[in-house]
Parts: C-alpha cells; sequence; structure tokens
C-alpha cells in the first residue's frame, strides 16, 4: 500500500461514516410507523429528551476519539531513521483528569435518568383510564375493566388522557412496545407489570411483541389507534354493544357455522359463545387487521385464516378445524359483519 | 549470577509463591464452589414462603434428628483432621482407621438424609409438590452429593493406604481432601441454619 | 536442539501416529493450536448460521426459512459465537501463550488442561448433535424462563442447549482453576504481578470472572433441568414461582461473561500497541487497575438487562448508577491505548491494523452501551436491533478484531512463519468495511423499531432498504475470511521461517524460538522489569542499560523432563460425554456413564501416584 494512501483511506471511511450520521439527520427515515424517535406522548418525549442529550455527547466524544485515533497514527508513523522515541509510562495529571471527566459526564446523564425513572413509574392519577393487556402466544388482548369492553389486536385510545397499562402474561414472557408512545415493558407470567402514559393526539401506528416468546414472536403485532375525545366515546358505546345479528343470507349461515363448531369452545362472541382462550370476536368487523396486525382483514384473508392458520402464523395455537369453501366463505362474512 | 541460570525448580509441584499447585487450585475450586451454593442457597430464600399448597417447612422438619445429622458431619470434620495429623507423622495403622472413619461418619450424615427425603415423600413432598419441596431437596440433594463424592475419595484414600499406597509422602493430597471436607461441612452449617433454624 | 515442522511445534514424532500424539498431548501449546482451529471452525459456522438469516431478512416477508428454522438459526449463532468461537479462540492464547509470557514451561496442571480441551470438545459436540436430531436449540441464546420449560418447549431442543452449556461451563472452570494456580504459581523469578505483561494480567481477572460466574449459569441449568426432567417448579409461574429467577442467575453470570469475552482481547491489543508503538503502555498501572475494578464492578450490573421486566424505579436506579459507573475504567483504557501511540514510531503491520480497528469499533459499541445505561432510553433500545448493533459493535468489532490482532501477532511464535502482510491488510480492510456496512445500519434499524428476534418484517414500516445493506455487507465479510484463509494456507505452503522475533517485541516470548521447543525456555529467565526484553535489548529509557544476557555455553535441553502425553484426559472427557448425553437416552446410559466417568477419573488422578511398593514419590499431575 503506498504511504501517502495509508492515512487517506481511513479518514476516508471516517468522513463517510460522519456523512452518513449527519444524512440521517432530518431524513423521512425517522418518521417510519415503528419509529422511537418521533415521541407521541409524554413519556416518549421524556424518554426521547434524555436519548437526544447522551446521542449529542456521545456523537461528539466518538468523533474526538476516532479523530484523535486517526490522528497520532499519522502524526507518529514511523520514518526512516528515527530514533526509539521516548518511553513515556503515563501521566497521572493527566489520567486522572481524563477519568474524572469523563465521570462528570456521565453524571450529566445519570441525573436526568433517575429523575425520569421515578416520575414515569409514578402511581397512575385516579382519573388515569385503565387498560388490562394480556400478552399470549401469538396475540394481544385489551380489555377495559371500568368500560367493561373486551377486544383484541386493536387497542383504542383516547388523545390526551393518562392511560395506565396492566400488563398480565398468562402464558410466557413477552413485551409490550408501541415505540411511538414511548418504551416497552414485559409481560411476566406471575406479576403485574404497569406503563402509564398519556397519548399526545390522534393517530395510529403499530406496536409489536418485544421479547422473543416461541415460534411466530415476528407474528405477535398489534395496531394502536388513538382517538380524539368524540372519536374515542363513539368507538367505546359501539364496542359495548352485543354482537349485531347478521341480516346477509351468507353472514347467516356463516353464524350457524359458528355456533355449531368448536370455535364456541375458544372465542367469545357477546350472546353468542364465551370461549376464552382465543381473541375476542363479538367487534371482529370493527378492527382493520388480523391475526394480530398481520394482514388485512380481507374475506379472502379471514378465510384462509379459518382454513390454516399454522400457514399464514406458524405455531399458531387455533387448529384447522377442517372447514372448507363455502363454510370458511360464511365465516367471514359472519365475521367481518361483526362491526 | 547463577540463580540466572537455575534450572527448574527440584519439586515441580510448589511454585513461586511456595504453595503447592494442587492446594492452591482446591482454593480457586472451592471459590467457585461458594458461587454455587450461594446461588442455590439465593434461589432457597428468594422462594421462601411462598409455596402456594403443600406441606412447609415448620409442618414437616424434624429439627432434633437433623442436628443429629449435622453433629455427625461436623464430628467428621474432627475425624478428619485427626487422619489427616496421623498421615503426617507417618503412622498409617491410625492414619488409615481416621480416613475409614470420616468416611463411615459423611456416609451416616448421608444416610440420615436419605431417610430424611424418603420420610418426606412419605409424608406428601416431593420435588414436585411445592416451591418448598423443589428448593428444599435440589440445596440439601446438592450438598448431599458434594458429600457423596468426598465419602468416595476419603474411602478412596483409605484404599491406597490399604495397599500401602499412602503415607506420609502423601500429606498434600489427603490435606486438599481435608479442605474439601471442611468445606463441605462450612457449607452445611450455613444451610441448616438457614432452613432449618431460621423461621 | 529439535527441528520443528511448521504444524507440530515443540515435539518430535515418537512411537505411534501424529493424530495420536495430538489426541493425547498435554503440551500446553498444542493444546492452544486444538483451541484456536476449533473456534475458528465454530466461528464459519456460527457466520454461516449468520449468513442464512440476513439472507433471510434481507427482504420483507422473506421465505428462505421457516419461523422455526431462523429461531434455531439465532439461537445457535448467539450460542456458537460466545460458547464456542470467542472463549475458545481466547483459551488458545491464555494456553499457548500465559507460560511463555510469563517464563514457565507448561501450566500448572497440564493433563487438566487437556481435559479441559476433550471437554470443550464434547459439549460442541453434544450441542451440534442437535441436528441430527432434528432438535436444534431454538430458545435465543439466553433461553429465557418459562419459554424453555417442558410446556413451552416440548422437544428435546432445549435439552441438548442446557446439556451442552453444562459440559462447557465445566471445561471453563477447569481451565480458570489451572490458569489461576499457573500466573500465581508459576512466574519467573523477578516477574512480580506488576512486571506480569498486559495480556497475562486481563486474562488474569478473566479467569477469576470465569470461576465466580460460571457456578451462577450452571445453577440456573440445574434448576432448568430438574424443571423440565424432574418436573420441580423453579421457573413454574402457576407453582409461584418467578420466570426472572431465571433472567437474575442468567445474568449474574451473562454479565460477567461479556467481560470474559472482551477482556482477552483488551489484553492482546495492550501488547499489540506497545510493540508496534516502540514504546510501553500509557498509564499500564491504570490499565490494570481498571481491568480489575471491571472484573470487581461487573458482578454488581446485571439487571441492566432487566431495565424492561419491572423491577421499579430503585432497582432500575441502583443498576443504571452501577452500569454508568462501569463505564468509566473502560471507558479510560482507550484514552490510555491512544496515548501509547502518541510520541510513537508507529509501524503499520498487520496486527497493528486489527487493534487499531479493535479500538476504532469498540469506542462506538461502548458509546451505545452508554446509551442503554439509561433505563428510560433502553426501554426504546433493549431487545431491538439498537441492542444487535451494539453487542456486534463490541464483540465483532472488539473481540473478534482484537482476536485477529493477536493470531496476526502471535503467528510466527506459534507457527514459524510470519502471515502475508498484504493479504494481512487486505482482510483487515474487507473486514472493516464489511463489518460496518452489516452493522451501522442496525442502529437506524433498531431507532425505528425492529424488534430483534424476528423470522420476518412487513414491507411498510421502512425497515426494507437497510436490511439489505445489511446483508449485503455479510458477503464482504465472506469475502474478508477467504483472503485470511487464503493467507494461512499460502503461507503454509511458501512462508518465509520467522525469526524468534520479528517484530522487536517486548515480551519474553520472543526470547525463544519460532516455534518454541517443546520445554519453551532452556534456561529459567529472570526478570527484572515489565517489558523485560525490551529493556534487556535496549534499556528503559530512564537510566537504565541494556543487558546482554549471555546463555551459559552448554545447556542439556534433554535433562529437562516434561510432562509426558497421557490418554486419560480424552478418555475421561469421553465418559463424562457418555454421562451427559445419557440425560437425552437412558437412564441406563446416564448410570454407566456415570460409573466410567468415576473409573476414568480415579485412573486420571492416580496416573501418577506411586504404585505399590515403589519409593519415590508421584512427580506429574
Amino acid at each position: 500500500m503506498r504511504k501517502s494512501l495509508r492515512p487517506r483511506i481511513p479518514t476516508a471511511l471516517l468522513l463517510v461514516g460522519v456523512a452518513v450520521l449527519l444524512s440521517s439527520c432530518g431524513w423521512s427515515l425517522w418518521d417510519s410507523p415503528m419509529t422511537t424517535v418521533r415521541p407521541k406522548s409524554g413519556f416518549g418525549r421524556m424518554t426521547n429528551e434524555i436519548f437526544m442529550l447522551i446521542s449529542w455527547w456521545t456523537l461528539g466524544i466518538g468523533i474526538a476519539v476516532e479523530a484523535g485515533l486517526l490522528w497520532v497514527c499519522y502524526r507518529y508513523r514511523e520514518r526512516p531513521g528515527q530514533p526509539i522515541p521516548k518511553q513515556v509510562h503515563g501521566h497521572a495529571l493527566l489520567e486522572v483528569s481524563w477519568t474524572i471527566a469523563f465521570a462528570v459526564i456521565l453524571l450529566i446523564f445519570a441525573v436526568p435518568t433517575i429523575s425520569v425513572i421515578f416520575e414515569t413509574q409514578a402511581a397512575p392519577p385516579p382519573t388515569a383510564l385503565r387498560v388490562d393487556v394480556s400478552g399470549r402466544q401469538w396475540w394481544w388482548e385489551f380489555k377495559y375493566p371500568d368500560l367493561k369492553i373486551v377486544t383484541a389486536n386493536e387497542l383504542h385510545l383516547p388523545a390526551g388522557q393518562t392511560i395506565s397499562f396492566n400488563l398480565h402474561a398468562p402464558d410466557v414472557i413477552h413485551s409490550f412496545w408501541m415505540p411511538q408512545l414511548g418504551g416497552k415493558r414485559d409481560v411476566v407470567p406471575g406479576r403485574v407489570n404497569r406503563i402509564t402514559l398519556a397519548p399526545d393526539g390522534p393517530g395510529e401506528f403499530p406496536g409489536q411483541c418485544a421479547e422473543y416468546c416461541g415460534m411466530s414472536h415476528a407474528n405477535m403485532r398489534f395496531r394502536v389507534i388513538v382517538h380524539d375525545k368524540a372519536g374515542f366515546d363513539e368507538w367505546v358505546a359501539n364496542q359495548q354493544k352485543p354482537a349485531l345479528t347478521p341480516t346477509h343470507p351468507l353472514a347467516q349461515k356463516g353464524l350457524e357455522v359458528f355456533s355449531q363448531n368448536a370455535c364456541v369452545g375458544c372465542h367469545t362472541i357477546a350472546g353468542v359463545s364465551g370461549g376464552a382462550l382465543g381473541p375476542n370476536l363479538t367487534h371482529f368487523g370493527s378492527r382493520k387487521t388480523m391475526g394480530a396486525n398481520l394482514m388485512a382483514a380481507t374475506p379472502e384473508n379471514v378465510a384462509k385464516w379459518i382454513e390454516n392458520p399454522g400457514h399464514m402464523k406458524p405455531g399458531a395455537l387455533m387448529p384447522d378445524l377442517g372447514m372448507r369453501g363455502e363454510q370458511t366463505q360464511a365465516l367471514a362474512a359472519y365475521l367481518l359483519s361483526l362491526k | 549470577m547463577a540463580a540466572e541460570h537455575a534450572a527448574v525448580a527440584h519439586n515441580p509441584n510448589i511454585g513461586t509463591t511456595g504453595l503447592d499447585h494442587r492446594k492452591m487450585g482446591m482454593w480457586a475450586f472451592l471459590g467457585s464452589e461458594c458461587m454455587f451454593f450461594g446461588s442455590l442457597i439465593g434461589t432457597y430464600l428468594a422462594y421462601k414462603g411462598k409455596s402456594i399448597s403443600g406441606p412447609g417447612p415448620h409442618q414437616i422438619l424434624n429439627i432434633p434428628l437433623t442436628s443429629v445429622s449435622a453433629f455427625v458431619l461436623l464430628m467428621s470434620s474432627l475425624l478428619m483432621v485427626l487422619a489427616l495429623a496421623a498421615v503426617q507423622r507417618n503412622d498409617m495403622k491410625w492414619g488409615k482407621i481416621w480416613l475409614f472413619l470420616t468416611a463411615v461418619f459423611g456416609a451416616g450424615f448421608v444416610g440420615f438424609q436419605i431417610f430424611e427425603f424418603t420420610h418426606f415423600v412419605h409424608l406428601g413432598l416431593t420435588l414436585q409438590t411445592n416451591l418448598f419441596g423443589s428448593t428444599f431437596f435440589v440445596l440439601t440433594g446438592f450438598h448431599g452429593a458434594h458429600v457423596t463424592g468426598g465419602v468416595i475419595w476419603l474411602l478412596a484414600m483409605w484404599w491406597l493406604a490399604v495397599r500401602g499406597r499412602l503415607d506420609s509422602r502423601d500429606t498434600l493430597k489427603v490435606e486438599i481432601c481435608g479442605l474439601y471436607w471442611h468445606f463441605v461441612d462450612i457449607v452445611w452449617i450455613v444451610i441448616f441454619a438457614l432452613i432449618y433454624l431460621i423461621p | 536442539m529439535a527441528t520443528h515442522a511448521a504444524f507440530m511445534p515443540g515435539t518430535k514424532a515418537t512411537s505411534g501416529s501424529v493424530v495420536w500424539s495430538w489426541i493425547t498431548t498435554v503440551d500446553h501449546k498444542r493444546i492452544g493450536i486444538l483451541y484456536g482451529v476449533s473456534a475458528f471452525f465454530f466461528f464459519l459456522v456460527g457466520g454461516l448460521e449468520a449468513l442464512i438469516m440476513r439472507l433471510q431478512l434481507a427482504h420483507p416477508d422473506g421465505t428462505l426459512v421457516s419461523a422455526q428454522k431462523f429461531n434455531e438459526l439465532f439461537t445457535m449463532h448467539g450460542t456458537t459465537m460466545v460458547f464456542l468461537a470467542i472463549m475458545p479462540m481466547s483459551a488458545a492464547f491464555f494456553n499457548f501463550m500465559i507460560p511463555l509470557m510469563i517464563g514457565a514451561r507448561d501450566v500448572a496442571f497440564p493433563r487438566l488442561n487437556a481435559l479441559s480441551y476433550w471437554i470443550f470438545f464434547s459439549g460442541a459436540l453434544l450441542l451440534h448433535l442437535s441436528f441430527l436430531a432434528g432438535a436444534v436449540p431454538d430458545g435465543g441464546w439466553f433461553g429465557y424462563a418459562n419459554l424453555t420449560s417442558h410446556q413451552f418447549s416440548p422437544t428435546h431442543s432445549i435439552d441438548f442447549w442446557m446439556l451442552g452449556l453444562q459440559v462447557l461451563g465445566i471445561s471453563s472452570l477447569m481451565a480458570g482453576f489451572n490458569f489461576i494456580v499457573t500466573i500465581v504459581n508459576m512466574r519467573a523469578p523477578g516477574m512480580t504481578l506488576m512486571r506480569m505483561p498486559l495480556f497475562v494480567w486481563m486474562s488474569f481477572v478473566v479467569q477469576f470472572l470465569v470461576v465466580l460466574a460460571f457456578p451462577a449459569i450452571t445453577v440456573a441449568l440445574i434448576l432448568l433441568m430438574f424443571d423440565r426432567f424432574f418436573g420441580t417448579l423453579f421457573y413454574a409461574p402457576a407453582a409461584g414461582a418467578d420466570p426472572l429467577l431465571w433472567q437474575h442467575l442468567f445474568w449474574i453470570f451473562g454479565h460477567p461473561e461479556v467481560y470474559i469475552l472482551i477482556l482477552p482481547a483488551m489484553g492482546i491489543v495492550s501488547e499489540v500497541l506497545p510493540t508496534f508503538s516502540r514504546k510501553p503502555l500509557f498509564g499500564a498501572p491504570v490499565v490494570i487497575y481498571s481491568g480489575i475494578m471491571i472484573g470487581f464492578f461487573g458482578f454488581g450490573v446485571w439487571s441492566h438487562h432487566m431495565f424492561s421486566v419491572g423491577m421499579g424505579p430503585v432497582a432500575d436506579s441502583a443498576f443504571s448508577i452501577a452500569t454508568m459507573l462501569i463505564a468509566v475504567p473502560t471507558g479510560v483504557k482507550i484514552l490510555n491505548w491512544i496515548g501509547t501511540l502518541w510520541g510513537g514510531r508507529i509501524q503499520f503491520k498487520t496486527p497493528l491494523y486489527f487493534s487499531l480497528g479493535f479500538i476504532a469499533m469498540f469506542t462506538l459499541g461502548g458509546l451505545s452501551g452508554v446509551m442503554h445505561a439509561s433505563p428510560p432510553v433502553d426501554l426504546q433500545q433493549t431487545d431491538s436491533y439498537f441492542i444487535v448493533a451494539h453487542f456486534h459493535y463490541v464483540l465483532f468489532g472488539g473481540s473478534i478484531f482484537g482476536l485477529f490482532s493477536g493470531i496476526y501477532y502471535w503467528w510466527p511464535k506459534i507457527f514459524g512463519k510470519v502471515l502475508n502482510e498484504g493479504l494481512g491488510k487486505l482482510h483487515f480492510w474487507l473486514m472493516l468495511i464489511g463489518f460496518n456496512v452489516t452493522f451501522f445500519p442496525m442502529h437506524f434499524l433498531g431507532l425505528i423499531g425492529m424488534p430483534r428476534r424476528i423470522y420476518t418484517y412487513a414491507p411498510d414500516l421502512g425497515w426494507n432498504f437497510w436490511n439489505l445493506v445489511s446483508t449485503i455487507g455479510v458477503f464482504i465479510i465472506v469475502l474478508s475470511l477467504l483472503v485470511f484463509i487464503g493467507n494461512v494456507i499460502s503461507t503454509a505452503r511458501s512462508g518465509k521461517p520467522a525469526p524468534a522475533d520479528p517484530w522487536d517485541g517486548r515480551t519474553l516470548e520472543w526470547t525463544i524460538p519460532s516455534p518454541p521447543p517443546v520445554y519453551n525456555f532452556a534456561v529459567e529467565p529472570l526478570v527484572h522489569d515489565r517489558d523485560d526484553f525490551w529493556v534487556q535489548k535496549y534499556g528503559d529509557g530512564h537510566g537504565t542499560p541494556p543487558r546482554k544476557v549471555t546463555p551459559p555455553a552448554h545447556v542439556d535441553t534433554s535433562a529437562i523432563h516434561m510432562p509426558p502425553p497421557s490418554y486419560w484426559p480424552i478418555l475421561l472427557a469421553g465418559a463424562f460425554f457418555f454421562m451427559c448425553s445419557g440425560a437425552l437416552v437412558s437412564i441406563y446410559q446416564v448410570v454407566l456413564g456415570g460409573l466410567l466417568t468415576l473409573f476414568c477419573m480415579a485412573r486420571f488422578m492416580l496416573e501418577y501416584h506411586r504404585p505399590a511398593g515403589a519409593d519415590s514419590a508421584g512427580g506429574h499431575h
């Protein structure tokens, strides 16, 4: 390698790295649906502030260290005829100084960190809306005990109101994560964890399980829809109604199929069945997605799911009951009619 | 200058600290054993009082009986000291006797434990009954397994002595076995206190 | 004395085959090579697992492998890289270099050393037999309860993982005891602890970490084994147990484990930088004390892996502060290393490149680690690709680069040839570029919400582009490894023989031939300084002049008695393997294996005990 090129390659790489980093600021990448850096709640904002604080410092330290490394390599590279360099063993004052400096910087991170920990884990106010979240292999149940609503996989929240999520784990450890609203909290069998936050304003974004929980961990997603007050009240009112009676003949056939098969053992449709192993389907038709935010709730997808849950979601605990053709189409029509 | 061209030390087992490698190795091993039993004891303490059903310690532990077996194990440590002293002064007649008796006492402790375990099973406490069952049997069982290992080691040394292959030249080997044996005894004191004595 | 073929340092072939001599070796140098070859093999295996995962993730809704296969891949990739690649590669260097660097002829317990290797081998075998059995571990490399319970993992996959790790743990523990005694008790005269080379110091701290941390995972695995085989309730929430018990026990091991993974590489870097800067390590005592502090305090930060489990604000705060504290000794080392280069006369050879790469990459990994130390921030980052980026920067950019630095640095000593410089530099640049292309984008992916351990992802989340870029990076890494392998092969065929001291080194290993004779030192060295060899050659620059050491005219090296080979290590390891694998087969195999193990143990321990009627005391162990 030519001597003149030697210092230039690492410098070039460092510049490329810095360019990538800088160009990543203000990029639409950060507005992705699962972003953690566009917080939509006070909880998220407090987190993001500390993150930005630490990020700027570490960026600065990182650039200084890398540049320093490159500079010493360039400045002290061997040149012909040089004697053995001075055998310096250390410099006590310098070493103490940079140790203290580093400790002080960490103190700058520690103070807001501790403060935010206590603030965000404080008990929720009595006016908070309570949501009981159950993470199960591989879907999410959401109960609103005060509103007497049970639903699954689609979480509706009122903007501007504090919500207290109580996290339950009937089977294994999962993690409840809505990145745009803030950090995650694990759901752990045998204990009830809690997250408290207030979404800023209306919006829609995905959430996902963030603790490996078995075969379809990747498919354990959910959807969050934040409404303004009026919209939330409307949603609540609808969810509190019992299941709609189907009017279309195919949907009526679907109700028949549902009631006469094992479906009733696992699923609840208010007024029809009381199974509690699978998601509550009372208002399935009001949800935009299915399979835990795995795919759009269309007639084809619903039918495909019923015919072979394991194909769409490997390891799914819902068995293939052997239903095909008109049966599944009827079921799909019925379920989608449950607005 | 002669030191600069020194040959290898005459006894390859003694190191620069003056300690035998094997003794130092045993101490390092006992350090890991502290963490091993510490983790098991920590598990026991974490689950103490958390069983949701089944017999608990106060209902089932026989403290007087276990105190006797603890005493037996303590006495075995005394016998171990006597064994080491005998081997050191090359009195292999007594060396064999004390080694054998140490093993017997150790086996006696294990016998007590087997009796205790089977008795508990009769009373309805098994590994699977509740958290107390799981933690109790695993913690004391692994300790008992360590005692058993020590008993086998002691019997092996006794047998070597019987065959004329153990004498004062092997003092270090007996000493190392003694270190292990005393450690296992001390662990029992801790376990006994935490499980049986502290409410 | 003896002529040495490049790949068989130290012994003339005696009776019996070459293979047999390797199987029965108790020579630390050969055992080191065995570890090194095994580690590199498993590094490639783990790398292949990573390649397949990245191919699956290159596009959304990928269908290259099934969910089950992917889950197996990330489990085996992590387990393999940690336990079968990085740890044994470090062990290769502990084995080969520690005795040389302290002026000893072997380790304290040569047969135990061989036993450690064969038990490691059987642990690796047990883990990989799972492929043949169609029950590949799939619980993640840290196997959280209660997913690993029988109820949720009904196949043998977790059993293979559990038993394999137990066996590997035993191997590491034995090596830990061996090296502690070796370093404390076998240093050459005059080598006080503070005159010990940095690599020996860091390795010394590592052995204490091993000895004190592995018992925690041993217990965690025992509890899991009892749950799965005997129905105990340690991780059964229905019985009132807490799945977090596993996490606590695992991370009490797991956090010291990451220091076990990084400290050897830091030790290597602390040797390479002074050699190629031609001046001493800047602040060597401070670097030593930092290593000790990291080791000690490393036991106090484990729950920073558990910030999302709901331990409560007090515990979160305590572990956060402890974690930030430990960043101080870790971070200042970087400045000590830069201080070493400063004012030096830097020779840009391949070992130095990799050490520089270590510093550059470890800095980045350490800085992202500082972010994780803050629980609120960590709640967004944990279990996302941001964490994956962090630990690959410290483990690959850190440990692996450091280990490659050691490989190129000590290759001449180990094999008697210098690896080709041009190919070495090409390897470095390709690896540096490939590594960053693969792992830097993962920071972005984590920040935009990609969780880890997912076999696929939806196309509308903005994750597509950087996943593709990351996958492309893997191919550059593969290319770099091909260059390395090519270098090894071509050097073996036609490389120039290396002198004893190819780099104008500072420490004792460079005072003996390359490769060393079986007895290492014909004459036990007498040490006066840290970097004693350098001071011998050049003086210390502060008044002590160079010291010419004249070896005596005739040293009868045939009188140097080295421990003879033994087949008991491999037999004992085999019996132990038979017993442990019996847990997956039948109780009879366990019992029979146990008896065989006891038998082999007795024969091993009595191998040099005198027979009845003999006069001399046993000398070997």
